[in-house]
């Protein structure tokens, strides 16, 4: 296991660029996301009853559980746009690493999840009345998007190269982002039901923690995924 | 199967069975009842070994998967597969043995406290790295992705348990839950479930290498009739060329 | 414009005194280090096995290729053709054997062997939403190559598609995209071409700018491997051929040893199948 010790950032952004590109021209995974977070939002507002009383305790779990189940299928369309054409082979055939190509593809679907929440964002508070449009709640958004990315983008390049992808994206995805999930959801609850920076605090250095570890993991491991 | 199993293995099959069979006697017969808890303490003498069994098999899985990146040999490959399998039986075992025991002490089958989320969250991922084996392309490429879950999964899981445990801390008003509180073992108690943990451990390691060997196997089988195949078809050693083929003699006979 | 059709085995005469050593069944893991010369060898390939689970594709094959050499490799479907080229390219790990490619060892030197092949494949390895010339530059960003844009007129102008370039690779005939491909594995002018069956399926006019490239791209030292289904257009167009079966070389020559008319006789023989 040989650990590449520079990561050039020219490709990367290349990388980046490219997926950007692409999604200005079709706005395929953004507009998915935004739609079916969407939907979500309205049938958990019919599943579960957010009361005055309970709506800035419960609301969180409902944005967060909206954007994790949404992002699987933007992960999954971002590396669907690299199989037809073969586009992957192409991007393997340049002298970059293949961990160089990943994290260029992470920067991607990590930009393609900001730019969704700062539309979701707004809608979700005036949907249920639970004020999310706050520094703290930005922070903490931040750092789960940046995990959700890093994970995903992993678990989406080892999913696009078996049968049935569209299942297993979600069942390897899901379990090994529940860490960030519940830190993503306590440390919103906190600030939405009034709390400010200090009550904040605690889940932000715990998920700053995971995506440190989950960002090293996938470092390391990058390179095993994307060859046959 | 039954016929590859050398003497050194059938010995240790025999005592296995024995010791299982031994330990149903302690935990039925012999261990006194708990006072609190009543009959239905026993069922710890089974869930504690089983869950000390897949801990010990998530580190053997993620172990076995970081051997089989750094040197790619197929063995390792093999022992994190026969563990995990394996490993899946016995979580589920767990979970279904600790929902009973759960049921008559805490009034709930189920409770999401830290240990029993970061238990289902682990039980999902080594379905679904089974999953993956299942569904991956075939070859190398498949051992080296699962590999690259398995360490992961095994990655996750204090993560899981620090974050479950945070999260239920922060939700104190917990209506259901271990209500009755063990009032600790006796020796003969401890006695028991240290024989079990012995005993299960050994019944669990004989599973792992008896499905490790059925892997190699099946693995020695395959190459084997790749070799085949491939002599059958050109027992040649040197490519033919223009001038060979005019000769009267084929260089090699097609199928 | 089409140009003129050039049978490029006519120009090749120096480049046929070069012609690989004779082709040793080496065992594997036997095979000779990498010497110093060897850069004059666009392939050395020893003891090379790939297997998908147990379908052994590839079992110990041996192939050398001389730089300038053009070598067609031919087998029937399913006889690894395609997973050998896969392997040539570092996009399929081998499981054992040795593979030193223009002179860079081919698992240490990876990137150094992908900066100085070209590959075009079945699939365009393009992205269908993007036009020609953004395909060109993203790719010229990822090879890292400077005045990218000169470049890829360059080679837009050699794979006469300049005035498509513009469009989305989705909208261009599949001739057009064939020759985006082309262009793109042409960009950071590599040493060696790995072409998987290029001419399927091709128009007249991207077979000839096609033959031509071939004829062109020889005559300043470049080598070709190429995969094709027709012996005809492989035959006259290679140096050497190959034909690939039970995972190895079964046959191979030079193409000026093969009578006209000889080879498919040869091929029914050595795979049991009619071309």
């Amino acid at each position: 296991m040989k650990v590449r010790g520079r990561v050039p950032l020219g490709p990367v952004w290349a990388v980046a660029k490219k997926d950007l590109l692409l999604e200005v021209r079709n706005r395929e995974i953004v507009i998915s996301l935004l739609v079916f977070s969407g939907l979500i939002f309205i049938i958990f507002n019919f599943a579960i009853e957010l009361t005055s009383a309970n709506r800035d305790t419960v609301g969180p779990g409902v944005l967060w559980v909206a954007v994790a189940f949404a992002s699987v299928l933007g992960l999954n369309r971002s590396f669907i746009i690299e199989k037809d054409g073969n586009a992957l082979d192409g991007l393997l055939l340049t002298p970059v690493g293949r961990d160089t190509i990943l994290i260029g593809k992470t920067v991607g679907n990590f930009i393609f999840m900001a730019a969704a929440l700062v539309i979701l964002f707004p809608v979700f508070t005036a949907l249920f009345d639970v004020n999310v449009l706050k520094i703290e709640v930005f922070v903490i958004a931040l750092l789960t998007i940046l995990g959700l990315a890093t994970v995903g983008t992993m678990f989406a390049a080892l999913s696009v190269n078996t049968r049935a992808r569209e299942i297993m994206l979600p069942v390897l995805f899901l379990p090994i982002a529940v860490p960030i999930l519940i830190s993503a959801v306590e440390g919103t609850a906190r600030v939405t039901e009034g709390g400010g920076w200090g009550d904040a605090l605690q889940w932000i250095e715990i998920l700053a923690a995971f995506d440190v570890i989950f960002i090293v993991a996938a470092l390391l491991t990058f390179q095993f995924l994307l060859e046959d | 199967m039954v016929g590859a199993v050398g003497p050194k293995r059938a010995v240790w099959l025999v005592i296995t069975a024995g010791l299982v069979l031994f330990t149903m006697w302690m935990i039925f017969e012999w261990a006194p009842t708990e006072r609190n808890l009543g009959e239905i303490q026993r069922a710890l003498y089974i869930h504690v070994p089983l869950a000390w069994i897949s801990m010990v098999a998530v580190f053997i899985v993620a172990s076995a998967s970081v051997m089989y990146l750094i040197t790619g040999k197929r063995k390792w490959d093999s022992v994190a597969l026969a563990t995990a399998e394996t490993g899946v039986l016995v979580g589920t075992l767990m979970l279904v043995t600790g929902a009973i025991w759960a049921k008559p002490i805490w009034n709930v089958w189920w409770t999401w406290d830290a240990k029993l989320t970061t238990t289902a969250i682990l039980w999902f991922l080594y379905v679904a790295y089974l999953m993956l084996r299942a569904f991956a392309p075939p070859g190398n490429q498949a051992y080296r992705m699962a590999a690259v879950v398995a360490i992961l999964g095994a990655i996750d899981v204090p993560l899981v348990y620090y974050a479950a445990d945070l999260w239920r801390t922060a939700h104190p008003e917990l209506l259901i839950g271990p209500a009755a509180e063990s009032s600790g073992l006796s020796s003969e108690m401890s006695i028991t479930l240290l024989v079990s943990v012995v005993a299960f451990t050994s019944l669990y390691a004989y599973m792992v290498v008896d499905r490790y060997r059925v892997r190699q196997s099946e693995n020695e089988l395959g190459e084997l009739k790749r070799d085949v195949r491939n002599l059958l078809y050109r027992p040649a050693a040197e490519p033919a060329t223009a001038a060979t083929m005019r000769g009267a003699v084929p260089a090699a006979s097609g199928d | 414009m089409p140009r003129t059709m050039i049978t490029p085995r006519l120009l090749a005469s120096e480049d046929q005194t070069l012609t690989a050593p004779s082709i040793s069944n080496q065992v594997a893991g036997e095979g000779p280090e990498a010497s110093p010369e060897m850069p004059k060898m666009a392939i050395t390939v020893r003891g090379l096995a790939k297997s998908y689970g147990f379908n052994g594709v590839l079992s110990g094959l041996d192939m050398d290729v001389s730089a300038g050499e053009v070598f067609t490799i031919f087998g029937p479907n399913g006889s690894g053709k395609t997973t050998l080229l896969r392997v040539l390219a570092t996009l399929t790990r081998p499981d054992s054997g040795r593979v030193v490619i223009n002179g860079f060892d081919f698992t240490r030197e990876a990137a150094l062997v992908r900066s100085t092949i070209g590959v075009v494949m079945h699939s365009s390895l393009l992205y269908g939403d993007l036009t020609g010339r953004e395909n060109l530059r993203f790719y010229g960003r990822m090879f890292n190559l400077a005045e990218i844009e000169n470049r890829i007129n360059e080679v837009a102008e050699r794979m006469n598609v300049a005035h498509r370039l513009d469009d989305k690779v989705r909208d261009l005939s599949h001739g057009l995209e064939k020759r985006v491909s082309f262009a793109r594995a042409l960009l950071h002018r590599p040493k060696l071409l790995l072409l998987d069956e290029p001419e399927t399926g091709l128009d007249q006019n991207t077979l000839a700018i096609f033959e031509g490239l071939l004829a062109d791209y020889r005559k300043v030292g470049g080598s070709v491997v190429m995969t094709t289904h027709s012996l005809e257009r492989g035959l006259a167009l290679a140096d050497r051929v190959a034909i690939l079966g039970g995972g190895k070389f079964v046959f191979v020559d030079s193409s000026d040893n093969i009578e006209p008319g000889e080879l498919p006789g040869i091929f029914g023989r050595l795979t049991g199948e009619r071309q």
